[in-house]
């Protein structure tokens, strides 16, 4: 079943995406698995040393998604 | 206390609300836009932040610190928006019964929000490219 799902890009991934965020439906499982989804739309990097945030709180990669979360992918930070 | 400001920051302000009696010793950390980075030549740099994360993020470090060490009272303030070589982007402030212990507990916040919070940097160099910073292999899809 699709799931809504709101987006918000931050830095090389706003910039890949062309957008600050969108809400999309989707069939992904999981944050990798959107993440995925994702990068073949906007070419995003390798997960790498991204991160990921859900509902405003770090998770891991396997994190189940629900209709209605907010998700964040985090490239490596860089304040200071 | 963790914040983000989109302003140029005021120190005397910052300093005085560290204020206490039972404070022997006060540190303070400023980290300056520097003018080169990785080889190139920077020009201005803009931050961008995840604001209700690196909210979140900053004040579990400061709680941390204070936990960690003991200290009084601890804050950080980070810029967001464009800044110009030789802005103050980030300043951290701790106040303590004694030297050692403010010491630690600052370093420790700086370290921590380089690390932890979710705030990104795009440098703007003089030959014209610009790049997020600790990304260099992001750019590869």
């Amino acid at each position: 079943m699709k799931k809504t799902l709101h987006l918000k890009y931050f830095a090389i991934l706003r910039d890949h995406a062309g957008k600050g965020s969108e809400d999309i439906e989707s069939d992904s499982q999981t944050a990798s698995d959107l993440y995925n989804e994702l990068r073949q739309l906007y070419q995003f990097p390798e997960t790498g040393a991204m991160k990921v945030a859900v509902n405003d709180e770090f998770k891991g990669w396997d994190y189940e998604l629900d209709d209605g979360d907010l998700v964040v992918f985090i490239p490596p930070v860089a304040g200071g | 206390v963790f914040s983000l400001s989109d302003t140029v920051l005021d120190t005397g302000y910052l300093r005085n609300a560290l204020r206490d009696q039972g404070c022997g010793a006060f540190i303070a950390f400023e980290g300056w836009v520097r003018d080169h980075n990785d080889g190139q030549q920077v020009l201005r740099l803009e931050y961008e932040a995840y604001s209700a994360l690196a909210e979140k993020e900053g004040l579990a470090i400061i709680r941390e610190a204070v936990d960690r060490f003991p200290v009084r009272q601890a804050s950080c303030v980070h810029r967001i928006g464009e800044l110009g070589l030789g802005d103050l982007a980030v300043w951290v402030g701790v106040s303590a019964p004694h030297r050692d212990e403010a010491f630690l507990a600052c370093r420790y916040i700086i370290d921590e929000v380089k690390h932890r919070v979710p705030i990104w940097k795009k440098e703007y160099y003089l030959n014209g490219d610009s790049g997020w910073a600790n990304c260099e292999a992001c750019g590869q899809a």
